[in-house]
């Protein structure tokens, strides 16, 4: 095999890395984000909104994620559009983008819930013993010790999705993995820009995971 | 781009157009204008190709798997290091590449008879659905592995020790002593490994074979019906997921380990 065209081709490459790098970064902000509060609901008190919150972590978990970045290309636009009330294009990012955050929002959701329960109860009932909100005890004393705890489980995730932004090939983005067929198909190689594409996603995802695990054994408490 | 790759592109446009959307839930019911088909039994078909993909996947999965999680657990360290290579392989590249590759790459590898086969006695649904067999079961297969492994090494020591005491061959422990109780064990992960190659075959659309998701896209496209396809796809799914777990429930409720933990 002729690997002789990779090289002319890196800066085309890392454009398209530099874009599934960027969803990943946001998706999982946004994930973590969005996953704390439902996780917080489903601990809540609340019945209503406990089971709004294992709805959401149910239905999420069952469904695909091919189809759910599929819903989302076709929605959101539709979506905005009835909310502003005049068409506004939304390029296919956005849409997965929101996809990804609403979709990993679930698994985040379950990790999260996992750390805040791994907390003793005598803790939050100590916080409250000595005045403070439901929202100082969560933002002081319970959710920084449980982030602490479930921050390898939270990368691992997130270096599943890393893998998974990959699928954003069906909208038609032009992530790392897309770039790297593109030009393969353009080249005339596509064999060569496929087997790269993987070992690049196998060398970042097995370091990255090695890495995890390290800090694993250094959290550990 | 060659796989028949589906487009929602047209079906987006029409949405961009038009202020006002036509709501349909007859849709299903019209007829395609190809044959005597109505739409809903496209979504038959899908819903069969995506059980077909996923339940054959999942029975070699769940064999090689379980030869991988075996080995892991051996003394012979050139098993084990064998099966870690194996699913860090399979764990660390994306699903999407790993289809690619037995899709467009691995058949230009087979000798030139059977690459004959593949490519032009075969339908292209046929080598379509070969292809993503083969990924999902190798794919599944690093997973199972894992949790295999997981459910022998969480057996006491003493089992198999007791066991070799007695006279057993090694062959005979894992096959009387340690499996039996490791696959009871593993149940409830490995149900989640289950359901996942259900959702994991929605790949299959972006290669071309027809499954549930490829309908979906195609009913859209031809009705501009985007709402009602995809909600049905996602009640589709959603009820399966829900209804396998159900039944995965009852499975394992069944072969609890009486005395441990999570036993009765």
């Amino acid at each position: 095999m002729d690997f002789s065209q990779i090289l002319p081709a890196l800066p085309g490459l890392w454009q398209g890395m530099a874009l599934t790098l960027q969803l990943l970064i946001l998706a999982v902000l946004g994930g973590v984000a969005l996953g704390t509060l439902i996780a917080l609901g489903r601990l809540s008190h609340h019945r209503l909104l406990a089971s709004a919150a294992k709805l959401y972590v149910n239905y999420f978990r069952s469904i695909p994620l091919l189809l759910v970045i599929s819903w989302f290309y076709l929605v959101v636009p539709l979506v905005l559009q009835w909310l502003t009330g005049n068409p506004s294009p939304v390029g296919p990012f956005t849409s997965c983008l929101v996809a990804f955050v609403m979709f990993e929002a679930a698994y985040f959701a379950e990790i999260v819930r996992a750390g805040i329960q791994s907390i003793p109860k005598g803790q939050a009932g100590a916080a409250y013993a000595i005045g403070m909100s439901y929202g100082q005890v969560m933002r002081l004393v319970i959710l920084p010790q449980a982030f602490r705890k479930m921050t390898p489980l939270l990368l691992q995730q997130s270096i599943i999705l890393f893998q998974d932004t990959s699928l954003v090939y069906a909208v038609g983005l032009m992530d790392f993995l897309n770039t790297a067929r593109s030009k393969g198909d353009i080249i005339g190689q596509p064999d060569q820009f496929l087997l790269l594409a993987g070992a690049v996603y196998f060398v970042s995802s097995f370091a990255a995971s090695a890495l995890v695990k390290r800090l694993q054994q250094r959290l550990a408490i | 781009m060659p796989g028949g790759r589906l487009e929602c592109g047209h079906a987006r446009a029409y949405l961009e157009d038009s202020m006002n959307y036509h709501w349909n839930w007859n849709v299903f019911f019209q007829p395609t204008g190809i044959g005597k088909e109505i739409y809903l039994d496209w979504f038959v078909t899908g819903f069969g190709w995506t059980v077909a993909v996923a339940l054959v996947a999942w029975v070699i999965a769940l064999a090689i798997g379980s030869v991988l999680g075996v080995m892991r657990t051996l003394p012979d360290s050139k098993a084990t290091s064998f099966a870690s290579a194996y699913v860090a392989l399979f764990r660390n590249v994306p699903l999407l590449v790993q289809l690619f590759v037995w899709y467009f790459l691995v058949p230009d590898w087979l000798p030139e008879s059977a690459q004959t086969w593949f490519k032009q006695d075969l339908s292209p649904t046929t080598s379509a659905y070969i292809s993503v067999v083969v990924c999902l079961a190798l794919f599944t297969a690093a997973r199972v592995c894992e949790q295999v492994r997981t459910g022998i090494q969480a057996l006491p020591k003493g089992q198999s020790h007791a066991a070799l005491a007695m006279g057993f061959s090694r062959v005979q422990i894992y096959r009387h002593v340690l499996l039996p109780q490791a696959f009871r064990i593993i149940i409830p992960p490995l149900t989640t490994e289950f359901l996942a190659i259900f959702k994991n075959s929605s790949v299959a659309s972006l290669i071309g074979l027809m499954e549930l998701l490829a309908q979906t896209k195609q009913t859209a496209e031809f009705t501009a019906n985007i709402f009602e396809a995809f909600t049905l796809a996602t009640v589709i799914y959603f009820v399966l997921n829900m209804s396998l777990m159900k039944l995965m429930g009852r499975v394992e409720d069944r072969l609890r380990v009486p005395g441990l933990m999570g036993g009765k």
